[in-house]
């Protein structure tokens, strides 16, 4: 167990090292120079290669690459060209506001998908069955954007119960647990679930229905065990898959959220991420995604630590 | 020589022989057919797509009005407007007529990018697959680094750092749906090469080009294609979620996620008019999804 962790830590290191590789290299894939965001076009060319000295953009790439990963990993995240102030600053309020978004949704999908498929899983065929199906599917496919503006229409427009922007009273985005601030968290949360919860739903309908065909769930009931005692043989056989599937679509809520927060102008890093890339703001684009590309990356790997935890079985090179 | 776990092989080996005993005399797709004949709903999907493609191909033919020419003096005119059955947009635009033309564009963006990544991500996780060794490690390995991150934010990523445009958005996305392609070709092939009508084949002397044109593609194109229309309907809303951000397709021209992102402020004085866009990408998303599940069980590929 202890080598195993030990293995799949070490390996995590690569791909966080690739990771962070491939997000310096969104600033360079950016049409031409980066130094063009940052002076105007008919700056004297003395200026420009005092800037380009300054922000140390006329080193080679390699080394551009290990001076920006050292200072990133001493939580320099350099300073936002839009607004002058230090990366890290902005970045850190909207990362707790995406935080508390996406846990909404994972709850409300999680619970949703698990019960609905749960259910259909056990009742496979039947009516509630199609219901769960039919649900979804249509979490699926429907486009959360859209779904959040129908939503504000008959919440919002319509009958007028809750808030259709922001993140607080007076579009502050400094969060308190109150009433007012959970107001504004509802009818995100709950766009931003329907796709969780489609995907739940499908996983745990699928494992409960083949755990259910297995022959050892035939020999409990054989031997007389009661519906509850069987219920739990099965969590404990379904739970593996379905936490696995649930860790996977934490970190889609945490990258996905961007469509919802441009929606409901929820100051997270989906709103962020979407000024960044209109003002052409690379730092802040770039350690946006570089954090929430490390939150996956972690999310993962302790997907699969809790996998092994739980389940004795699986136990990967 | 089998450098593929045996159980795995003997999985793969056991399925290509119920297969074979499920299609009894019958060729395989005349049993594919007939599933999907005895499947009302993946029908009914195939023709609403059908019947969508066929509008928004004949949209000169269709559309009553100009897309591009509005007018002021009826902006946001109410769904049910004499001339104007669906309403007009916020510059006076008949919507019925930039919907059906918008769908073009909506659905080019959409299926572009699943196409490139089936052919992409077929040649490299075929190669990865037959041809074992270093060679696998190197493309998977690859892949592994792209997993890393959640697909919409990749998209967004590089179609951010690349700026707005059709083409932007249409490779953006293609990057974000090839691995995922690669990894289903490369698992299916693995599976299929160490089967035993690949050793005879190799042992009478075919080359491997032979072998992969002849017995490897027979057996694993089925199963990504089946994949790949899975992902029609994600690359829909992420093309027009592109779009939506500001990121894909530029005004005036019509396409369903720009057209809810400029009818967006119209909710609060025309909400019908202002969902129709965004119904558009929905329904055409469901039937891709459920065309897809119906194939994937007339086809009888696990997921």
């Amino acid at each position: 167990m202890f080598l195993y962790l030990l293995r799949r830590l070490l390996y995590a290191v690569p791909i966080a090292l690739s990771v962070g590789f491939v997000c310096f290299l969104l600033v360079h894939i950016a049409p031409g120079d980066p130094i063009n965001a940052i002076v105007p076009a008919d700056a004297p060319q003395e200026l420009v290669d005092q800037i380009k000295r300054d922000y140390g953009l006329d080193r080679p790439l390699p080394i551009q690459f290990a001076v920006w990963l050292s200072k990133v990993a001493g939580g320099d995240f350099g300073i936002s060209l839009a607004t002058g102030r230090p990366v890290w600053a902005d970045l850190s309020v909207a990362i707790g506001n995406t935080l508390r978004l996406a846990l909404a949704a994972a709850l409300i999908g999680f619970v949703l998908g698990t019960v609905l498929g749960g259910l259909a899983g056990a009742f496979q065929g039947r009516a509630i069955d199609k219901v769960a199906v039919s649900f979804a599917v249509a979490g699926v496919s429907v486009p959360h954007y859209w779904l959040g503006m129908v939503l504000v229409v008959i919440f919002s427009v319509q009958l007028n119960w809750l808030p259709a922007m922001g993140a607080g009273p007076g579009g502050s985005s400094d969060w308190t647990w109150d009433a007012e601030h959970v107001r504004h968290l509802i009818l995100p949360a709950v766009t931003l679930s329907v796709i969780p919860m489609g995907i739940v739903t499908r996983t745990v309908r699928g494992v409960v229905a083949e755990i259910l065909n297995q022959e050892f769930v035939q020999t409990l009931r054989a031997k007389g065990l009661a519906g509850r005692r069987v219920f739990l043989h099965v969590v404990k056989n379904a739970a593996p898959n379905s936490i696995a599937v649930m860790g996977l679509q934490m970190g889609y809520l945490l990258g996905g959220s961007i469509l919802v927060e441009t929606v409901f102008s929820w100051p997270g890093t989906g709103l962020l991420l979407n000024s960044a890339i209109f003002q052409r703001d690379l730092p802040v684009l770039q350690a946006t995604i570089l954090v929430l590309a490390m939150f996956f990356v972690v999310l993962n790997l302790a997907v699969d630590l809790v996998q092994t935890a739980i389940d004795p079985r699986i136990r990967r090179g | 020589m089998a450098t593929v776990p045996p159980s795995a092989a003997g999985a793969a080996e056991l399925a290509v022989q119920a297969r074979e005993a499920a299609r009894g005399r019958e060729g395989y797709w005349a049993g594919v057919r007939k599933r999907l004949a005895r499947d009302p709903v993946t029908i009914v999907c195939a023709l609403v797509l059908v019947a969508m493609l066929a509008a928004i191909v004949l949209a000169p033919l269709l559309a009553p009005h100009d897309p591009y020419q509005g007018s002021m003096l009826r902006r946001l005119r109410p769904l049910g407007t004499p001339n104007h059955p669906l309403g007009t947009d916020e510059l006076g635009r008949d919507m019925l007529t930039r919907l059906l033309y918008g769908g073009r564009l909506s659905w080019f963006m959409g299926i572009t990018p699943v196409v490139l990544a089936f052919l992409a991500g077929t040649f490299l996780g075929v190669l990865a697959g037959f041809v074992g060794g270093r060679v696998n490690m190197m493309i998977m390995r690859a892949t592994d680094v792209f997993y890393a991150f959640p697909s919409v934010l990749l998209a967004i990523a590089i179609s951010g750092a690349l700026g707005a445009g059709t083409k932007n958005a249409i490779l953006s996305l293609t990057l974000v749906f090839i691995p995922p392609i690669i990894r289903v070709a490369e698992s299916v092939t693995t599976g299929v090469r160490s089967l035993d009508f690949v050793e005879a084949a190799r042992a009478s002397g075919a080359g491997p080009l032979t072998i992969i044109r002849v017995h490897i593609l027979g057996n694993v194109l089925g199963p990504i294609f089946v994949y790949a229309t899975s992902l029609i309907s994600v690359s829909m809303i992420l093309a027009s979620g592109l779009s939506f951000l500001g990121l894909g397709v530029t005004p005036p021209e019509p396409e369903w996620g720009l057209m809810l992102n400029t009818l967006r402020t119209a909710i609060y004085v025309n909400p019908g008019v202002a969902m129709l866009p965004g119904a558009c990408i929905f329904a055409t998303s469901l039937c891709f999804n459920l065309l897809s599940d119906g194939l994937r069980q007339a086809m009888d590929v696990r997921a």
